[in-house]
């Protein structure tokens, strides 16, 4: 099976590879499109700045090029595996976005498998005891947390857990100045993780419980399903072993959307929690015009995404051997 | 009880009262201890020479002292300099270094570093201290502990200015031949400072530790200082309330949650500490559009908008009602004698509106306007919302637009795209600092934000302003500048609203972290936490 499988992957490759390009350039194009750039930032956020000096940054900076010409050098350095310089930082663009990468793979990843865990397991039981009370007020419960904004169940989880009983710390990823040995530091990480996870975990429980109740309702009343009940399995031998695995797929595709979505997008958790992720890097480089930091966080993300995707694909062919890799 | 017993028992009670009555607390500083600070946002670089925005400042004046600090007053107090004298003619300033103050890598400090700081590093890449030290011509360093200033043009501004806090001293012997803007020891700095660099985690958290080589012997008390990069305010505050930092300084607090901080008695509230740099919140009115032009407009303008309910609705009384350009915490030369005022009288403005020549049509409606707001806080818009409201009730009917930081910075400085903005200007610790550029036609650049953004060119007013800038005597001096005032108020091409107070909140269990004009941008070498 060699053969059709590195076709597929050599087929991805090259798709990932347009995508890529298309993401770079429509970026580029849509930034300069925007007014003001990073030398008027730093200029208002020093206070002032004389023309002299302005113009001395913008000819080191080479924004005073021409468009086509600046887009023209950044291709030209990617290739060489150099993303930019980002002068606010004083650090490498690949720098800057390796240092935020930890922080945010952790809660993205960490979230994910929360959500999918106890959503999924939520609809399971939701299914199981369809329209009777106990669905009724897990519905509830779960849409009560879909439908309460993330930065106000992160607030609140912060009021109840670090301000009133200080039982957990407060925000950032690690106690800083602490000297530790690295299981210590381990622990202190997830010890610092629990609140942003659990609050952005809430969020998407509601998805995963409605997904898998949905397709666990669909699935239940198929007719091979009614078959294994009548060869004597058990109740929870029908659920796990062949129910549930059918009814992921939709979950499997959501938690590849999520894990897409939140590698740019947990914005709002690593802000109030204080997680030096890229969500937060991105976030404040475009308000600072940060052009090569921009589009250095969205080559990566693109590049993780398309990753994830073809995780989710391969997945797919595990679970539903109806579906084939290659054509 | 005998009698002699409940004597005995009187004294010994009164003499208890009297020591505890006569000694406060905590009179004893406390050595060791940890203390958090929250700044934001969270500093790109960790040395201010090169930049003056506020988070810089507040980590690089602990890591390096500079030749002054300055108290209350704005009077200049020694630091690494002992000593200094001016030449009469006001050109040649001489400062006499301490000896025995090393860098954090052991080298000695000397006259070099200064000069070498100052021409390569003020004078080229810091946006202020291009201006202030812009009539430097030469640093002289006849002997390592003697620097020489050698001026152009007097220059009282940067007697103002020899602080950490705006003038800060690299050196030379790690920056000198390397590319200063991008070197290595701008995130890893080695200074002469109380604290020494211990490590720095982008967006995250700065570590500083006790310098035991300070050079003032026996400080700091603090064993280690680290400043958490926290941007959201609800978590600045309840990082706060939870004892997780013990300090937040310049108005990160939203001052909506200052009176809880007030109530709940574990909390010192100040607005000490900012004498340095005076913020001023103020409308600046772009000259060149046909309806700002009017002087009767912006007079009417003037009159319409209650700054007293500025200050009390938006800045939570946080600030006095500005009527001068200067903020009041410039004793020597803040004046309102003779300055025209303009008190909230919105039947005055009408008819300042009906003389200038905008008559109300038949919905009431004179003229629109449209205001741009700073994006920076939340304040701007605030007022700007509050002068839609107070402009309607005279027939001026505006649009707040908004938009983001550089945004903003282009439309109004670049593109003048503008009729009316809210803005926070820093004043600085002397008119020439910050004030200066709002008033002065040569600051006038397209594209130079912050700089004269009204486009006001009057010739009187530039004799005023450089008279001042260049006057040794100080009574001249105040002269000079009490005219400034008048003028400016008299032209209107800038109305200041609220001279703005920062607020700093401290848990009570940090001392003396106020202590002169820096504040919390001081070096931190006399705080201390008591158990």
């Amino acid at each position: 099976m060699n053969s059709p499988l590195l076709r597929y992957f050599g087929r991805r490759c090259l798709q990932a590879l347009v995508v890529i390009f298309i993401v770079i350039i429509g970026n580029f194009m849509l930034l300069h499109s925007v007014p003001g750039d990073m030398v008027d930032v730093m200029a208002g956020q020093g206070g002032d700045m004389d023309a002299e000096l302005m113009a001395t940054l913008r000819a080191r900076y080479g924004l005073d090029q021409p468009i086509m010409v600046q887009l023209g050098h950044y291709i030209l350095n990617i290739f060489s595996g150099d993303l930019g310089y980002s002068y606010r930082h004083s650090s490498s663009v690949l720098t800057m976005i390796l240092h935020g990468l930890p922080a945010t793979t952790l809660l993205v990843v960490c979230s994910v498998i929360v959500a999918v865990i106890f959503g999924t397991l939520t609809g399971v039981l939701a299914a199981r005891h369809a329209h009777k009370p106990l669905d009724v007020a897990l519905s509830v419960v779960v849409l009560f947390f879909y439908a309460t904004p993330i930065f106000l169940t992160g607030l609140a989880l912060m009021l109840i857990f670090c301000v009133e009983l200080k039982w957990l710390p407060l925000s950032g990823l690690t106690t800083p100045g602490v000297d530790m040995g690295v299981f210590a530091r381990i622990r202190d990480i997830a010890w610092h993780l629990i609140l942003p996870v659990v609050s952005l975990s809430l969020f998407y429980i509601a998805i995963y419980a409605r997904l898998a109740r949905a397709s666990m309702l669909q699935v239940m009343n198929q007719d091979y399903i009614r078959t294994a009940h009548a060869k004597g399995l058990s109740g929870v031998h029908v659920i796990l072993g062949h129910a549930l695995r059918n009814a992921l797929l939709p979950v499997v595709t959501m938690a590849g959307l999520q894990v897409a979505e939140l590698f740019g997008g947990a914005v709002l958790t690593e802000s109030i929690f204080g997680l030096p992720g890229i969500g937060r890097l991105a976030y404040d480089s475009v308000f600072e015009r940060n052009f090569p930091l921009i589009l250095g966080i969205l080559i990566v993300c693109s590049f993780i995404i398309i990753l994830v995707n073809l995780v989710v694909d391969l997945i797919y062919t595990r679970l539903d051997p109806r579906v084939e890799l290659s054509r | 009880m005998s009698i002699r017993s409940i004597k005995t028992l009187w004294i010994a009670s009164a003499l208890a009262l009297a020591t505890h009555a006569g000694s406060p607390m905590a009179d004893e500083p406390v050595r060791g201890g940890t203390l958090s600070m929250i700044i934001s946002p969270s500093p790109q670089i960790l040395t201010s020479a090169i930049t003056t925005a506020g988070a810089e400042q507040v980590v690089s004046s602990k890591i390096s002292d500079s030749l002054l600090t300055y108290d209350f007053d704005l009077n200049p107090k020694p630091q690494l300099a002992q000593s200094w004298s001016i030449s009469p003619d006001g050109l040649r300033v001489t400062f006499k270094l301490r000896p025995g103050v090393h860098w954090h890598d052991g080298k000695d400090f000397t006259s070099e570093d200064v000069a070498f700081t100052c021409m390569n590093v003020w004078k080229v890449l810091n946006g202020r201290d291009r201006t202030i030290f812009g009539n430097v011509t030469s640093v002289e360093t006849p002997d390592p502990l003697t620097v020489v200033f050698v001026l152009s043009a007097p220059s009282p501004g940067m007697m103002k200015s020899l602080a950490a806090q705006q003038a800060q001293i690299l050196p030379a012997h790690l920056y000198k031949g390397t590319d200063i803007a991008t070197n290595p020891y701008n995130l890893k700095p080695v200074g002469t400072g109380p604290f020494k660099f211990v490590s720095y985690a982008p967006g995250d958290n700065l570590v500083l530790e006790r310098n035991p080589d300070y050079w003032d012997k026996g400080k700091p008390y603090l064993d280690k200082l680290i400043f958490r990069f926290i941007s959201d305010p609800a978590t600045t505050s309840s990082a706060l309330e939870s004892g997780e930092v013990q300090l937040v300084n310049q108005n990160l607090v939203p001052m909506s949650d200052l009176e809880r901080f007030k109530d709940s008695g574990d909390f010192d509230i100040t607005t000490k500490g900012y004498e340095f740099q005076n913020e001023m919140e103020m409308s600046e009115f772009n000259l060149d559009d046909p309806i700002m032009k009017n002087i009767k407009v912006r007079q009417a303008i003037a009159h319409a908008v209650d700054k007293q309910w500025l200050l009390d609705n938006v800045f939570f009384g946080y600030g006095k009602v500005a009527n001068t350009p200067l903020h009041s915490h410039l004793t020597a030369l803040y004046d309102t004698n003779g300055v025209p005022a303009y008190g909230y009288d919105p039947v005055l403005a009408a008819k300042l509106l009906d003389e200038a020549g905008y008559k109300a049509g038949p919905d009431g409606t004179r003229f629109k306007l449209t205001i741009d707001p700073l994006p920076y806080g939340d304040y701007q818009n605030l007022v700007a919302d509050y002068m839609r409201e107070a402009l309607k009730q005279v027939g001026i009917v505006v649009t707040v637009r908004s938009s983001d930081f550089a945004g903003w910075v282009k439309r109004v400085y670049t593109d003048r795209d503008f009729q009316m903005t809210v803005n926070l200007l820093t004043g600085g610790s002397d008119p020439t600092i910050g004030t200066q550029r709002s008033f002065w036609s040569k600051s006038f650049k397209i594209g130079v934000g912050f700089a004269n953004g009204s486009h006001y060119m009057n010739p009187e007013m530039d004799k005023l302003l450089e008279a001042g800038a260049s006057e040794v005597d100080a009574a001249k001096r105040k002269q000079d500048y009490l005219e400034f005032q008048r003028l400016a108020m008299t032209d209107l091409p800038v109305l200041p609203l609220v001279a703005v107070d920062s607020v700093t909140v401290a848990n009570k269990k940090v001392h003396n972290h106020s202590i002169d004009a820096h504040g919390t941008f001081g070096n931190f070498a006399d705080v201390y936490l008591s158990k």
